[in-house]
């Protein structure tokens, strides 16, 4: 019976039709409808528990950040604020200088990412492309580069930029360090290295996807006259651009999201990610010096403007993962990361 | 012997363009990893001095770092045994929960894109300060603990516990899953990575296989062990490393911040590198170990 039909059918019809069909299958139809609703059933209320546990602090957070103080402290306001206030935003804002702090970040996550991708996917093309002496070697380098930890090599990270050095040749030269720290310059230098945040592993996932691709099609592209080069850009990057999206989208959030590498060479440079851990001192700060409250900010207050400042810095990461979620999710899931 | 000399000369041609593509790396390595690498191990054998105008003098003082980490500082081994424990527990927690999430959302319903991007949102929003942003302020804390100590007792959870202790059955292990269960919220946002992984993984798996089993009378919950389960078996491997790594990365982790707080309020950067050595060995030895385990059930296909 084709599908048109049946769905001309009246209900009842239909109805007589599937216990007809039941009886005829001696029951095993309704075993199997029954299983397909309670595995649906199931699957539903356990996806909708998890996803609800996922979204409940941001749904917590976007609700608090709207409440006046009273409402806070009232046990009658749950989740809908009696008081709608858009103050504490303008507060988290003063307290971030949120216009000038969005731009850097902004600024810097783009720049940042884009070194890092650029780079990494040369490095990961010359790693799964081609061979050379001592490949297992560099290749071992770069898992050690994902092992360690920054923080085991901060220290000396740390005394490195502070005499900065390329060995001995600038102190020959003007006969002192030059001292890097607080300036931008070493991060770049480094993502220009490949030794940025998480860099090791773009390299891997960008290397896993480039032996994906046949051999045979880079040697069409060598018999037809193309250039290493060449063959790179015009063969090799338009089929790989789903991974550098994906590559480029975390470089780019963890960038935004980052504190140790920000706050340690980028400490000078207002951004989200150092502003937004200083706010609940700063409101302490400003509810005694301005607002002339002796004891401070109190706790729920503080926790009210610590949500929204959060909310403030993660909103443009949630709205740039909602137009590329697809694509992002998508690409990462089907071609993504193959061992 | 014409031929060959040309493919010798071929060969060198790319072992030169290899070398080209990989160059920022070498340089990156050489100029930021290598130096930083040694001298942080070297200088956590020895007693830093910065106080001096012309930078910092080093004194070696053999094991006297790691000993005081180990034996003096009250807190340290503490802080390790405590982290390493609670690392094995969640990862391994991680690795059923993402495997089976993975399952889940590899199943065609309705609605599955938009639970999908929901389970990936952790990867964005869990990442860097965000998470230890709620947790620096001391009274905020503090508070936190209050309240769950009041409500003790008024979860499910608690409950069942209660129950289960007052029956007699109540173990270690009991207390170990309800801590899991307590603490599922912070298992499911960090394993994102993990789920995308697993389902990159999963449908690799072509549909024939599940075809042929099931003609030949396989149930579904025979070919997730016979089917599923081996064709993955080498993202575990994957996944493990990718866990224990990043978890013993995290900004919030107890040891990480026991180093920070030894560097920079008491400027002892000898011990502040011995405490980070140490921790980095258990791990890596850790890693080794457990990776070799799970490499000798790793199938590989083809």
């Amino acid at each position: 019976m084709s599908k048109t039909k049946t769905n001309k059918l009246s209900l009842k019809e239909r109805n007589r039709l599937y216990w007809e069909r039941n009886r005829k299958s001696q029951g095993y139809l309704v075993k199997r409808t029954a299983k397909r609703a309670s595995v649906s059933i199931s699957r539903f209320i356990l996806l909708f528990g998890m996803c609800f546990l996922i979204l409940q602090p941001i749904l917590n957070k976007i609700s608090i950040s709207f409440m006046a103080e009273e409402d806070i402290y009232d046990p009658m306001v749950i989740s809908i604020p009696q008081h709608f206030t858009a103050e504490n935003y303008q507060l988290a804002a003063t307290f971030m200088d949120y216009g000038k702090t969005l731009f850097n970040t902004f600024i810097i996550a783009l720049t940042i990412a884009i070194i890092q991708i650029a780079m990494s996917t040369l490095v990961g093309y010359g790693f799964a492309r081609f061979d050379f002496p001592f490949k297992n070697f560099w290749f071992a380098c770069v898992m050690l580069v994902i092992i360690v930890p920054p923080q085991t090599i901060s220290t000396a990270l740390h005394l490195h930029f502070k005499y900065f050095d390329i060995f001995g040749l600038i102190k020959l030269i003007t006969g002192d360090t030059i001292n890097l720290r607080g300036s931008v310059l070493p991060y770049y230098l480094m993502s220009l290295g490949c030794m940025g945040l998480k860099n090791g592993l773009y390299i891997f996932m960008i290397r896993q996807f480039f032996r994906t691709i046949p051999k045979e099609l880079e040697e069409a592209a060598y018999v037809d006259g193309c250039g290493t080069l060449k063959t790179f850009v015009k063969i090799m990057l338009p089929d790989a651009k789903p991974i550098l999206t994906s590559c480029f989208l975390f470089s780019f959030v963890w960038q935004w999201t980052d504190g140790f590498y920000s706050s340690m060479f980028l400490g000078a440079v207002p951004l989200l990610s150092n502003k937004v851990t200083r706010i609940g001192d700063q409101l302490s700060h400003y509810m005694i010096n301005t607002m002339k409250v002796g004891t401070g900010a109190s706790i729920g207050y503080t926790n009210c403007i610590v949500a929204t400042g959060t909310l403030m810095v993660i909103v443009p990461l949630i709205v740039l993962y909602l137009f590329a979620q697809k694509g992002f999710v998508e690409s990462l899931s089907s071609s993504g990361i193959k061992m | 012997m014409k031929k060959q000399t040309k493919l010798a000369g071929l060969q060198k041609r790319k072992a030169i363009a290899g070398y080209i593509f990989i160059l920022p790396f070498v340089l990156g390595f050489l100029a930021f990893m290598v130096k930083p690498f040694f001298e942080s191990l070297y200088m956590s054998f020895c007693e830093v001095d910065v106080s001096g105008k012309t930078g910092f003098t080093f004194n070696f003082t053999k094991l006297a770092n790691y000993v005081e980490a180990f034996t003096v500082d009250t807190q340290y081994s503490g802080f390790v045994t405590n982290t390493f424990t609670k690392m094995c527990i969640n990862s391994l927690a991680i690795m059923v929960f993402s495997f089976f999430v993975a399952l889940i959302l590899n199943q065609k319903f309705k609605g599955r894109a938009l639970v999908r991007a929901v389970f990936f949102l952790p990867v964005i929003i869990s990442s860097g300060v965000i998470l230890g942003v709620e947790y620096n302020n001391s009274l905020l804390s503090s508070v936190q603990d209050m309240i769950e100590k009041e409500g003790a007792g008024t979860s499910v959870t608690d409950a069942i516990k209660n129950i289960l202790i007052t029956s007699g059955v109540g173990s270690r292990i009991f207390e170990e899953v309800f801590k899991i269960v307590d603490g599922i919220y912070d298992v499911a946002i960090s394993s994102g990575i993990q789920i995308i992984i697993f389902l990159s993984g999963l449908q690799t798996i072509s549909a024939s296989m599940y075809e042929a089993a099931a003609i030949e009378g396989c149930t579904a919950w025979e070919s997730l062990w016979k089917i599923t389960f081996p064709m993955v078996s080498s993202l575990f491997l994957v996944n493990w490393i990718y866990t224990i790594i990043d978890f013993s990365m995290k900004s919030d982790n107890e040891v990480m911040s026991k180093v920070k707080t030894t560097m920079i309020a008491y400027l002892d950067y000898g011990l502040a590198s011995a405490m980070a050595w140490a921790y980095f060995l258990i791990i890596i030895v850790f890693i080794a170990i457990t990776s070799l385990i799970i490499s000798k059930g790793v199938y590989y296909y083809e």
